[in-house]
């Protein structure tokens, strides 16, 4: 039997002379948990999942061959719509591709400018992730929590650079605008209101019963299983792996700045399932302050731009592979130049994708309702997942 | 826990497959060399396994046309997690009938990533279990990011282009 473009076979069983068969639903493409246009094929046993298939590509929007007929500066604004959660990394990744093709260095207070925007974007991002998370398992008011603080941030984001979602900030050689004045006080006033509010958050839901019962040890992944799969960020340190592109292959200002790094470690089911993977992103949220307040100490004065970038940018030909932390971990461009001033091939390796392609293995042998819990918990954003 | 350079891995491959790899080029993270289709399992056999460099995790694998070379690149990136160093490894396929081995036997996430590029560029992998479309729909004509491709004008009666809405 086909199901739209799905091979499915049907099995009988018999037990004690009753026949039983395995029921196939489909899940999505508009399903609220999903967190975006997704569809998954299940295959089930009563509740007991055999296997969840996904079906990815609702959301392509052919960004890698946009990228070809737009040019370097002219493809900034589409990279904000490949991840529009966290759209502050995709500018970042394609301006740091574009400075290696051509070699240019990027002012100081331009790289803290980025690491400024890029922290405020992680938190944006990692508040979606829980308060939607909560939502998807049974608990409205965590989401409404995480959307009205997300709401100073986009505050703060407006006054950045004019925009909440689709940010437009960074450029080829630095950033667009220097802060605003007053910026600093006006983080330092967020993060000293917010920074409680992570404890609030703890209460709520990340040690309240129900909601750890839902998570620990459901899905969990081993070190090696997170590596072969290639799971990124939050995901692969859920797993109990201590690495963050921001530490390991440092770029920008981070080697100045002074973070740690969450990893899972079990603490209420087994080391590397959903509860981990959770928690992993409330810490970062905490991590990330403390940048933030170290950036707002340490900015120096200066450009915010390179000087003498061209209008017409062509980069010499070559190739050039960028890795960057975002909010769903590392992230990778890939870009080939062949001199002129269109990109010649340009491929973006996300963190959700290598997320998706885990559910399948994942799935098997879960009940249904903890599909949910895992999609959530992978942090899996559909945008990203197809381009 | 010590990183290798890129020239030590490159004169491994050497000599365990001789002619089988080209040139080491680039600078840095971006140091790569090409390999034959033929060789490309046994290398990354050996790349994984071989414990002074244990790749264990593909970070990227792309594929970019060259309709002036007539061929189609398939650009592996290997990171280890146990190391910290990465490689670059490039295969070219004829552009006419593009067929590269599969190493998704070896590394999971390539499985996702072969389907990408089957998808987009028309490269098909060797032994892959599941050699489907995956962004595309099933009944799309061609790989969209050939150079040479032209945009249907329509998909099911749905137009793909529209008159400017500034014309008057």
């Amino acid at each position: 039997m086909s199901i739209m473009g799905f091979e499915v076979e049907v099995q009988r069983q018999t037990a004690g002379g009753l026949v039983t068969e395995d029921m196939t639903l489909s899940m999505g493409p508009q399903h609220p948990s999903t967190h975006g246009v997704l569809r998954f094929v299940v295959r089930a046993d009563g509740e007991v999942m055999r296997e969840a298939m996904p079906d990815i590509g609702y959301l392509h929007r052919s960004i890698e061959k946009i990228s070809e007929k737009v040019g370097y500066h002219g493809f900034l604004p589409y990279t904000d719509r490949v991840d529009y959660v966290a759209a502050m990394f995709c500018n970042h990744g394609w301006a740091v591709a574009c400075e290696q093709l051509a070699g240019i260095e990027v002012p100081k207070r331009g790289e803290y400018c980025r690491v400024i925007a890029d922290e405020m974007c992680r938190i944006h991002s990692h508040l979606v992730s829980v308060g939607t998370m909560a939502m998807d398992l049974g608990a409205f008011t965590p989401f409404l929590h995480a959307v009205r603080e997300r709401e100073k941030l986009n505050d703060l984001f407006e006054e950045l650079c004019g925009a909440r979602l689709t940010f437009h900030y960074m450029r080829i050689g630095g950033v667009g605008w220097d802060l605003p004045p007053d910026f600093g006080d006006k983080l330092t006033a967020f993060l000293d209101f917010f920074e409680p509010m992570l404890e609030e958050y703890d209460q709520l839901i990340s040690f309240n019963k129900i909601f750890t019962e839902r998570l620990a040890g459901v899905a969990a992944i081993t070190r090696e299983e997170a590596i072969d799969f290639n799971l990124v960020g939050p995901n692969l340190r859920g797993s109990g792996v201590a690495y963050d592109v921001r530490r390991n292959e440092p770029y920008s200002v981070y080697p100045e700045l002074e973070f740690d790094l969450p990893v899972g470690r079990g603490e209420v089911g087994m080391v590397g399932d959903c509860f981990d993977r959770y928690i992993v992103r409330m810490r970062e949220m905490r991590q990330s302050c403390r940048i933030l307040r170290q950036c707002i100490k340490q900015i120096p004065g200066g450009p915010v731009i390179a000087k003498g970038v061209p209008r017409n940018f062509k980069p010499p030909a070559g190739d050039t592979y960028c890795r960057l932390e975002s909010a769903r971990g590392d992230m990778g461009w890939y870009v080939v130049s062949d001199g002129t001033s269109f990109p010649y091939r340009c491929k973006i390796r996300t963190g959700s994708f290598a997320g998706i392609s885990m559910i399948q293995k994942l799935s098997r042998n879960l009940m249904i309702a903890d599909l949910v819990a895992v999609i959530a918990s992978l942090d899996l954003v559909a945008p990203e997942i197809d381009r | 826990m010590a990183h290798v350079e890129a020239t030590t891995i490159h004169a491994g491959l050497r000599e365990r497959f001789g002619d089988a790899i080209g040139e080491l080029v680039g600078q840095g993270s971006n140091a790569n060399c090409t390999i034959t289709p033929e060789a490309l399992v046994g290398a990354c056999e050996w790349l994984k396994t071989e414990a002074t460099l244990r790749f264990d995790c593909l970070s990227n694998l792309s594929a970019v046309d060259y309709p002036k070379q007539t061929a189609i690149q398939v650009v592996y990136h290997f990171y280890s997690y146990t190391h910290f160093h990465n490689f670059v490894l490039k295969v070219n396929a004829h552009r006419d009938d593009p067929r590269v081995p599969t190493i998704s036997h070896l590394w999971s996430h390539a499985e996702w990533q072969e389907r990408e590029a089957y998808d987009l560029l028309g490269v098909v992998f060797l032994g892959h279990p599941d050699m489907r479309r995956i962004l595309m729909p099933e009944d799309w004509p061609g790989h969209p990011l050939r150079k040479d491709f032209v945009e249907p004008e329509e998909y099911h009666g749905i137009a793909t282009s529209r008159e400017s809405l500034l014309k008057v």
